[in-house]
């Protein structure tokens, strides 16, 4: 009998199957755009490297993608979305058909979309089997069931009028997706997208395409009409600014640095007005009270702080702990932390790979010097990992205080930095006074402080005795610089959908 | 188990539906005397949609959070309501059972459905693939039976939380009595109708005749949904007579399993007694035969598609439900007049509206005291819609977000919370 969520996790219903083994991928079979469901190469003739983080070996040469490769991207788009389109005459439970037969295609091209993206961006390929491809295959699944449901409403206005309104699509969606969860963050961007109706141009981020190429073919593959979906692998001040800044795009949502989104919201505002909506940074708060489950919270702030290499928007980058706790939680994090398994990401033992890139690596290491200039005190790990390219070692910082750069900077890397509190009202201000406002976590048994406390705190996701709880029917999202709108659950609908009114008057005799 | 695991339970018993849709349209037509092509098109489309169209649900039941006044903090979860009994025709078996599981599934609850006693062959192997879908076992029980012993052990069991119930006026009200008398179930009716279909002077008259032919003739006229009052505007009465009358003579009669056939028997010897016995007594009351009237010689339940022109409000044939295939049609002259006509019933399952102008059409369908008004069409039923009575053709609705609450139970949870912000 099925169990919970045991398909999408590669379980089948018969009992535990043998541990999945990566792919053996001699040949990358796409990389180039994709516009109008084919195959292009770029206009001016550019390509671009995918580069194994794991290895430094180049994997293989992409197509990049340029404004001009953005333009034709956005004409498919537009055609396809156009009245009396195939697109837009599809009855829309077809659409929800389609997404479902999209999510069917992933969970048969599991393994080596799982290999695909652990090659591509260093994460364990345990991870990406069973919590990339799990979460990507649920969040198509989820928006599929939706496509049906977009209701609009009737009204009751004053005189003599019938009133009700239509939830249309907003037409051309760019989307501009990072690296840390290429695909996953693929799926959260078009699966919302194509269950209002809309067509897309997305962007993948420059280090990590393969998996987004991969889904154009089972987009394909899937029966999605022409130029409904088009993926343009670029760089963001070329390929992506030409998103923002297009005429011709109605809204473009993006995933990044909180630096980048303010460029994005400017282009968008400057050029059509395009809706906006901005999935950004965090320097999120994890609030251990004393009278929390002192072993649960050290387990789920560790995975806060670690998980994906700490490459998280909603990585438990300030970890605030409770004076009566805190030696022992500083203790058992620092004996956790020695624990994790760094190795080769296809190694099934592996939990722990390397970062991004050499850029990303420099920024991190840069911070954990900080931390040990600035006087924070070096319980574990701070350094890279010896003679293994991009690898840093986890590290936790003890005494670190509010003002110190990695208390305020996000750090995008393996590092937890734990600080001290009183009192509930202390905590509370502290973790407020941020310009982020991801997510943050708090670690309690009473119901009140867990009540009080999630209600206080200026965050877009509040996790009680848990971290990194995500999940495709809860909206997610960011307070203040940490973005605009919110994506996942019904709310996103409303991102993805524009309102007509329609109001009809009756003739007063008939 | 999640939410969304029930949708996806719902999901693959839909895809198992639809592997074995063609032996399930041959046991549907065999038991029920649909043609064998509707039962494929229209009965096991509707009944895979259905399921479908719920699963997509069960991960979407939302409660909500309230700002209370007072220092508390509120929520509502949609919860499952238990046990619910249900009990369905026999003029759509399957699309009736699609119904019925999609909802009480999608929001957790557990069901003991009994089959009408004449078809009870598809909801029978439907139990085999709910069985190969892996809803765990008890979720989904069926007790094939009649209604004065299963039934009415359903309508009254005290272990019961909830029975919804597809069939006539007059056993629904048994059902509620019942459902009253026991533990205060919670009791959702689908019954008949009388439905009204208003053609206008202004309305395309071709597309207006087959539409109101489709409308009382499909299924052999045994549907709720039947169009069994058309009222049409004088100036164009006896030229929609004439072609409702040329278009009822050419309705096929035949073998379900003939593709050229449109209109299979009636399901029993009773329900042609039944529907013989009104048809007298429309040509008693003074009615106008125009064509059919008559049983078919040989074998089978068969009766021929008949047309009754100037019937008037107060005979049998205007007021009681038929469920056969006969057409009554009526004259009317304003809108004022037919709107009040239309609504003079104690139903109020559907009604339509033939016409090109807006103003009539807007006008007329929000006067109608209907649960469903079609405009220009007739029949056009799909799951992502509510569907139910005003009046006496039932309470509560089926189909669409609305179908859901009548599975839920609303429970308010609030807490109290030292200290309140909004």
């Amino acid at each position: 009998m099925a169990q919970n969520g045991t398909i999408e996790n590669g379980l089948s219903p018969g009992g535990m199957p043998p541990i999945p083994q990566p792919a053996k991928v001699p040949e990358i079979a796409h990389t180039q755009i994709f516009i109008n469901n084919e195959w292009h190469k770029s206009i001016n003739g550019k390509t671009f490297q995918a580069v194994n983080p794991a290895t430094g070996v180049n994997i293989c040469d992409v197509e990049e993608a340029d404004e001009a490769d953005v333009d034709k991207a956005v004409e498919a788009a537009r055609a396809a979305g156009q009245r009396g389109s195939p697109w837009r005459s599809l009855d829309v439970s077809s659409r929800g058909r389609l997404l479902h037969k999209l999510a069917d295609l992933l969970e048969r091209d599991r393994v080596l979309l799982a290999t695909l993206e652990s090659m591509d961006t260093g994460k364990p390929f345990m991870h990406a089997f069973f919590i990339d491809l799990d979460g990507s295959i649920k969040t198509l699944r989820y928006y599929a069931g939706w496509a049906d449901k977009i209701h609009g409403k009737s009204l009751p206005v004053d005189e003599n009028f019938v009133c009700f309104t239509k939830h249309e699509p907003v037409g051309v969606c760019g989307a501009i997706i990072p690296w840390n969860f290429p695909l996953l963050m693929f799926t959260w961007k078009i699966a919302p997208a194509l269950c209002c109706g809309n067509t897309v141009v997305i962007k993948p981020a420059e280090q990590t395409p393969l998996t987004a190429l991969h889904m154009g073919a089972l987009i394909k593959e899937a029966g999605f009409p022409a130029g409904v979906v088009n993926i343009v692998p670029g760089f963001g001040p070329t390929a992506g600014a030409a998103i923002a800044r297009h005429m011709g795009i109605d809204k473009v949502a993006f995933t990044g640095s909180t630096a980048v989104g303010q460029l994005i919201k400017e282009a968008a505002a400057k050029s059509n007005l395009k809706r906006v909506t901005l999935e950004l940074g965090g320097k999120n708060p994890c609030i251990v009270f004393a009278d929390s489950d002192l072993q649960l919270a050290v387990e789920e702030a560790q995975k806060g702080a670690f998980f994906n290499q700490g490459q998280a928007c909603t990585a438990a980058s300030r970890v605030f702990v409770q004076d009566e706790v805190y030696e022992e939680f500083v203790r058992l994090s620092t004996e956790a932390a020695k624990r994790i398994v760094a190795g080769d990401p296809l190694d099934p033992r592996t939990q722990h790979g390397p970062q991004i890139d050499q850029k990303q690596f420099d920024k991190i290491l840069g911070l954990i010097e900080s931390g040990k200039d600035e006087g924070a005190k070096l319980e574990c790990g701070g350094q890279a990992q010896d003679g293994k390219g991009l690898y840093i070692q986890p590290t936790v910082f003890s005494a670190v205080k509010d003002n110190m750069r990695i208390a305020k900077e996000e750090i995008f890397g393996p590092v937890q930095c734990i600080l001290r509190f009183k009192s509930q009202e202390e905590v509370i201000k502290r973790a407020n006074s941020t310009q982020y406002g991801l997510a943050a976590a708090v670690f309690t048994r009473s119901v009140d402080r867990a009540l009080n406390v999630s209600s206080a705190l200026q965050s877009g996701t509040v996790w009680v005795n848990c971290y990194n709880a995500l999940h495709a029917q809860t909206p997610f999202g960011g307070y203040k610089m940490s973005g605009n709108g919110r994506e996942l659950g019904e709310y996103a609908l409303s991102e993805y959908s524009e309102v007509k009114a329609v109001t009809i008057k009756l003739a007063e005799k008939l | 188990m999640d939410a969304s695991e029930r949708g996806r339970l719902l999901g693959k018993l839909a895809d198992l539906v639809e592997r074995d849709s063609a032996y399930l349209a041959t046991l549907e037509s065999l038991n029920s005397g649909k043609p064998f092509l509707t039962a494929l098109f229209v009965d096991m489309q509707g009944t895979i949609k259905t399921l479908r169209y719920f699963a997509g649900w069960a991960d979407k039941i939302h409660g909500i959070t309230i700002p209370v006044d007072g220092e508390f903090f509120s929520m509502t979860r949609n919860e499952p309501i238990g046990v619910c009994g249900q009990i369905i025709p026999w003029n759509f078996p399957l699309m009736m059972m699609a119904w019925k599981l999609g909802p009480a599934l999608s929001c957790g609850n557990t069901i003991v459905l009994k089959p009408a006693e004449q078809t009870p062959l598809t909801a029978l192997y439907i139990a085999a693939l709910i069985k190969e879908a892996g809803f765990p076992a008890g979720v989904v029980n069926i007790l094939p039976g009649y209604g004065p012993t299963a039934g009415a052990a359903i309508a009254s069991h005290h272990a019961i939380d909830k029975v919804a119930f597809t069939g006539s006026t007059e056993v629904g009200k048994l059902i509620q009595e019942a459902a009253g008398k026991s533990n205060l179930k919670r009791v959702t009716l689908e019954l008949g109708g009388k439905s009204p279909n208003i053609i206008f002077a202004d309305a395309d008259l071709d597309l207006a005749v087959e539409q109101a032919h489709q409308g009382v003739f499909f299924n052999s006229g045994q549907c709720c949904t039947a169009g069994s009052r058309i009222f049409v505007q004088d100036s164009i009465y006896e030229e929609f007579v004439r072609r409702s009358v040329e278009r009822a003579t050419k309705r096929i009669m035949g073998s379900p399993f003939d593709p050229t056939t449109e209109q299979g028997p009636q399901i029993s010897e009773e329900q042609q007694q039944r529907i013989m016995e009104l048809v007298q007594s429309g040509v008693r009351e003074g009615a106008k035969l125009e064509c059919g009237g008559k049983v078919c010689p040989g074998k089978g339940y068969y009766v021929e598609p008949t047309v009754f022109s100037n019937v008037t409000d107060n005979m049998r044939i205007a007021k009681e439900e038929i469920f056969g295939p006969v057409q009554q049609i009526l004259r009317f002259s304003t809108v004022e007049e037919v709107i009040a006509r239309a609504n003079d019933t104690e139903y109020g399952l559907a009604a339509a509206v033939f016409t090109t102008d807006i103003n009539k059409a807007m006008t007329v369908s929000t006067a109608l005291q209907a649960g469903t008004v079609w405009i220009n069409c007739y029949n056009a039923l799909s799951c992502q819609s509510p569907f139910g009575g005003f009046k006496m053709s039932g309470n509560g609705r089926e189909l669409g977000e609305i179908g859901l609450r009548e599975y839920s139970e609303v429970k308010t949870i609030t807490m109290k919370m030292m200290g309140k912000n909004s």
